[in-house]
């Protein structure tokens, strides 16, 4: 059973390289993007099965972080691809 | 073969790739998607070393952080072109010289070990349950190392005032000119809505747990300030300005409790940064509670850059 | 009993690898941006939780499973939200195709 977890997690960190290699061949912003959004998941898929098989249940905490992480991190891309450097300074902030 | 360790060659493989690509990317973005997604992988090989504190707080900063200062910096260079003076050759051949003289160091190190390695790992374990603690990394910052720690959160709060030095005169005690989503999007604002209080959770969650399982006030409080950036972007908060009593009250009330706790063991129990018997679980909690304050602060105002406007404008 | 929980265990993980395996196969062979998005979020969840289903006969406790639990709930509504957030700023043309 142990074996069988960490190969299915090696297929997945498997899944991503694959990915990866597809994205490298067809290079554009949002290709890019959707790599490391790949990556993401396939990593927390990875990080759950090594939790069980490690018997470690610190490492899920690891995966709960890099969910709410890779979410932040990829609205900053999608922030920092859209806005073409224009600050809050040049915008009216919105009060609450 | 064992699974293992096909898993961990492709690890290995998998993050030479991604490092290539990064070194070669041709664009900031490229190469700061890059940068993420070899902070991502190096989060599961800190797993795979049997490290999960540091593979928190990888995944908290190496993914989220780092891409967002990242991606400022690049889009201040970008609105800076004319300025531009690349490395160049020699720059980078003797970057390549100095990377390749530190790789060689680690690898005769953990390749050719010496016959009994140095470690105080055993010191750490038996002395560990006078302070009451059950993560020996938690006592080995807090307790046997806690000065570094200290003067770990100094220099944050030093790399916080470069930032703000960056600020041009008339705008100093301004608010930072964070760049915030320009279309008024409503995925956004739900996602801002929705994704900070969780994130507020598993941030109290990871300083509480600290003291006995991986986790601590770092990892906590770069959650706090991840998601403290996120209600900004989104414009569903200003930007403080930087000048205003409470930011600066929680920038400091970190490093200000520790170091009144390290002077209070002059007094109480004979030396700096000691604690007296029996109280060292609670005060090394409140530590890491205001600790935890102090670095989203401080997190949350580095992503948000130097002062550009001044709020009396 | 135990081997009936070690089957179901494969059976759904296998299945969840399937569904990564689908997803990596989609980004790499639909046609068009918005459909490789829909490709990795919706089939990338799925199979995180299929195998977070499988792993939940052997996990710690009950907390320990409630905690899978969540951050297959956590990542597969922030990733919902996100996809949306990058498909329209494609749509809108921000974002180069």
């Amino acid at each position: 059973m142990t074996s069988f977890l960490v190969g299915t997690a090696g297929f997945v960190l498997g899944m991503a390289a694959l990915g990866l290699f597809g994205i490298f061949l067809r290079p554009s912003e949002t290709d890019r993007l959707m790599a490391a959004q790949l990556l993401g998941t396939d990593s927390i898929a990875g990080l759950v099965l090594l939790s069980i098989t490690t018997e470690t249940p610190s490492i899920v905490d690891v995966a709960l972080m890099l969910a709410l992480l890779a979410a932040f991190a990829a609205v900053a891309f999608v922030r920092s691809a859209t806005s073409g450097g224009e600050s809050n300074v040049a915008e009216e902030t919105r009060h609450l | 073969m064992t699974t293992s360790l096909a898993l961990d060659i492709g690890l290995a493989g998998l993050i030479l790739a991604i490092g290539t690509w990064t070194v070669f990317a041709r664009d900031s973005l490229a190469a700061v998607i890059g940068f993420v997604g070899y902070g991502l992988l190096l989060a599961v090989i800190w797993v795979r070393l049997s490290a999960p504190d540091v593979a928190l707080t990888e995944a908290a900063i190496g993914s989220g952080m780092t891409g967002m200062l990242l991606l400022g910096a690049a889009a201040r260079l970008r609105t800076e072109r004319n300025h531009a003076t690349g490395i160049g050759l020699r720059g980078r051949v003797a970057v390549g010289v100095l990377c390749v003289m530190i790789s060689a160091g680690l690898a005769i190190v953990i390749l050719f070990p010496p016959e009994s390695i140095p470690t105080l790992a055993p010191a750490v374990m038996e002395n560990l349950a006078q302070s009451g603690l059950g993560n020996p990394v938690a006592g080995v910052l807090f307790v046997f190392r806690a000065l570094d720690t200290l003067l770990e959160k100094v220099v944050l709060i030093l790399a916080l005032l470069g930032i703000w030095s960056l600020a041009p005169d008339r705008a100093w005690g301004g608010v930072p000119g964070l760049r915030i989503y320009l279309e008024p999007s409503s995925t956004l604002t739900f996602l801002a809505q929705l994704l900070p209080p969780v994130g507020i959770v598993v941030g109290v969650y990871m300083c509480w747990v600290g003291a006995n399982v991986p986790g601590g006030a770092f990892q906590g409080g770069t959650v706090l300030a991840a998601m403290w950036l996120l209600v900004m972007i989104a414009g569903l908060r200003n930007v403080p300005p930087i000048d205003r009593f409470w930011l600066r009250f929680l920038l400091v009330i970190g490093p200000v409790i520790f170091l009144a706790i390290g002077l209070a063991g002059f007094v109480l129990a004979d030396a700096f940064l000691a604690y007296p018997a029996g109280y060292a679980k609670p005060l090394i909690v409140a530590v890491e509670v205001a600790l935890t304050l102090s670095i989203a602060v401080t997190l949350g105002m580095l992503g948000a850059g130097p002062p550009e406007r001044s709020q009396h404008s | 009993m135990t081997i009936l929980l070690n089957v179901f265990t494969v059976l759904a993980v296998v299945a969840g690898a399937f569904f990564f395996l689908a997803g990596t196969v989609g980004l790499l062979r639909f046609p068009d941006t918005l459909t490789r998005l829909h490709a990795i979020t919706k089939a990338d969840n799925l199979g995180l939780g299929l195998i977070i289903l499988g792993l939940l006969p052997l996990a710690s406790g009950p907390i320990q499973a409630l905690k899978l639990i969540s951050v297959w709930l956590l990542v597969q509504i922030s990733g919902a939200i996100v996809t949306q957030l990058i498909a329209r700023a494609v749509r809108q043309g921000g974002l180069q195709e």
